[in-house]
């Protein structure tokens, strides 16, 4: 059964007296550990469609269903619970909390699932760990270099083990060099089993998943997966 | 996450919050400085006047009746009780004779004469007609000579006691029992001189002159207003005491079966409860005005806190993104106004508290345990109260629009 499964999914906003469709009539499955690219241009839909993967908005029409639960009609308070179970959110911004440190950001979403304070301490470091980060982990973002706070974000987005990494032009506001580690970080997270969405219009990130859904107009205009995922 | 955990990190989360902010957050926390302050002051000040007249309103004493003509508690016009018949001094020997509860009937009327020895005299002197038994009721004791007996009452005999104060003044280095005064226009001779007894209902009692009420009656007044002060054996017993007496009374007066008594048997608790019935308006209008201040400083909270969400907009989005709940970060902003005023109410009691012992000069008052606790409580109150609304709209927010924002 497939992980996420959008049926007609559609998406519309209200703009003063004018009715914006951000997404028409959109289905689509991804599986488990499938490494997916969603790209478009601006105004496509794609970020519409991330926030409705990622359970921050809900569908005007259609059905959702993540990991077997239908989560197109959940309030408020059970979309927290999905997102801070399912979803491990990488952010183009980063989007770390400025007054905590790396060790305390990765807690975060730990402390949120109520889990207690030696055990989260443990799990946050092993995460950062994971993304080579053990020696920061008293850092405050502002003292962190770019790729060293997405790596603080990525752990974060891990540290709850989600079933989707879900990431927003993670390399956007990052220079070529360290976009090419990030990237290279989420290949090796691929391999291990996670499953991972990137939305992006850069044609060089796409390039390392093996499935591209390509959006226009709040319609999917391409959906390609590679046998292989080129070097 | 149990309520427990989200009070937890909410608490670490505001004081961050607060540590960032410390300018604002003291600015804003004045308010609530001033607030606190000024409730609690009024407060120990009205707890002080309180003290202080119940003080010296047990001078009356708890197990004393006043038997008068006018009842002390009366919304009714004065007029009617004006009609009644006076009361005859005579009555005393039958209370004292026929009540089982009474242990002592005092009889007193007074009126204001001016007094003079050789050269030396005061205008207004209080002048009391008493018996033989009003030392006892009144509390009165003798520091030199001695207080008049039963045959000098009922003879009538011209013969006085004077108060501490009026005794100095007359006989400033000779000792004063003995000698003859003149009080009005008769003459009396001093036989005791009392002991200080200090203020009375806001009256000096040291300057007093007291003299048999048969004397009183014949040389002083034409139509006195007199009254009896009956003390009563047991305090436990002032309900039947009570009773006894008014059914004294009213076969003395042959009141009709039925008929409504035309006197009146009034007792210190009276007066305890008018003062207590006014005492309640004045505490809640005093508490209202000062506690406008506090609102003020409620207002200047909200205000902030407003300020706080907008500020942290995106910070909100990613607590949301990640997992946040709307309790979570309604309890995050709710604490952190919370805090505010609490260290607010705390400061404010630590500025109040030198406050009180100035006030104490003036005032048997105190801060009290009970007004320092209510004072950090109203403080948490304000806080909860004027953070609501902000913090509600937070935990409110759409996470989508709240990512975005700058």
């Amino acid at each position: 059964m497939s992980l996420i499964r959008f049926q007609h999914i559609s998406r519309l906003y209200q703009m003063g007296a004018e009715t914006v469709h951000a997404l028409r009539d959109i289905t689509l499955d991804i599986d488990r550990g499938e490494y997916v690219a969603i790209m478009g241009p601006s105004g496509s839909g794609k970020s519409t469609l991330m926030n409705l993967i990622g359970c921050l908005d809900t569908p005007t029409a259609g059905r959702y269903e993540l990991n077997g639960t239908d989560v197109s009609d959940l309030d408020d308070n059970q979309l927290a619970e999905i997102r801070n179970r399912e979803i491990g959110f990488v952010f183009q911004t980063f989007n770390l909390l400025p007054r905590s440190n790396a060790l305390r950001n990765v807690e975060l979403p730990l402390i949120y699932a109520g889990m207690g304070a030696e055990e989260r301490r443990e799990v946050a470091l092993g995460a950062l760990a994971s993304v080579g980060l053990t020696d920061r982990i008293h850092h405050k973002p502002n003292e962190l270099s770019g790729g060293q706070r997405q790596r603080v974000a990525i752990a974060r987005a891990l540290v709850n083990k989600p079933s989707i990494l879900l990431a927003d032009e993670p390399t956007g506001n990052l220079d070529s060099r360290t976009g090419v580690e990030i990237m290279a970080l989420f290949e090796e997270l691929s391999r291990k089993g996670n499953t991972i969405i990137v939305v992006t219009h850069e044609e060089d990130v796409a390039r390392h998943a093996r499935r591209i859904v390509r959006l226009r107009d709040g319609l999917i205009a391409g959906d390609e997966t590679r046998p292989e995922k080129s070097a | 996450m149990n309520l427990l955990t989200d009070l937890r990190e909410g608490l670490k989360i505001s004081w961050s919050a607060i540590g960032a902010n410390k300018m604002r957050s003291s600015l804003t926390t004045l308010g609530i400085v001033i607030g606190i302050l000024t409730v609690s002051l009024m407060a120990t000040a009205l707890a002080g006047l309180k003290e202080s007249f119940l003080r010296s309103i047990a001078g009356l004493g708890s197990d004393v009746f006043f038997i008068e003509k006018f009842p002390w508690d009366t919304d009714n016009a004065w007029w009617k009780f004006r009609s009644r018949r006076d009361l005859d001094i005579s009555y005393a020997r039958v209370l004292a004779r026929e009540s089982r509860y009474a242990l002592a009937v005092s009889v007193e009327s007074s009126g204001s004469w001016p007094v003079q020895y050789r050269d030396k005299s005061a205008s207004s002197v209080w002048v009391v007609g008493n018996n033989e038994q009003s030392a006892l009721v009144r509390q009165l004791t003798v520091k030199a000579g001695r207080f008049f007996t039963e045959a000098e009452v009922a003879g009538g005999r011209p013969v006085c006691v004077l108060g501490a104060d009026i005794a100095s003044k007359l006989f400033a280095n000779e000792p004063g029992v003995g000698k003859k005064i003149k009080v009005g226009q008769r003459t009396f001779e001093v036989i005791g001189i009392l002991d200080k007894f200090g203020q009375f209902l806001f009256v000096n009692m040291d300057n007093q002159v007291i003299i048999p009420i048969t004397r009183f009656m014949s040389d002083f007044a034409r139509r006195p207003y007199v009254l009896f002060m009956v003390k009563v054996r047991e305090v436990t017993q002032m309900d039947e005491a009570r009773e006894e007496l008014r059914g004294i009374l009213r076969r003395i007066r042959n009141v009709a079966p039925g008929a409504e008594d035309d006197f009146a048997i009034n007792q210190q608790e009276i007066i305890v409860k008018a003062f207590n019935r006014v005492g309640r308006v004045i505490a809640s209008v005093g508490l209202f005005i000062t506690g406008l201040s506090l609102f003020v400083g409620g207002i200047g909270i909200m205000n902030i806190m407003f300020v706080s969400v907008n500020e942290r907009t995106r910070e909100i989005g990613i607590r949301k993104a990640i997992g946040a709940k709307r309790r979570s970060i309604l309890i995050q902003f709710l604490l952190e106004a919370a805090c505010i005023c609490l260290l607010g109410g705390f400061l404010g009691l630590a500025l109040a508290y030198p406050a009180t012992l100035v006030m104490k000069n003036y005032l048997p008052a105190s801060l009290s345990p009970t007004v320092a606790a209510l004072g950090l409580l109203v403080s948490l109150l304000t806080g909860v109260i004027s953070g609501f609304m902000p913090a509600y709209r937070a935990a409110r927010m759409n996470p989508v629009d709240a990512l975005r924002a700058e």
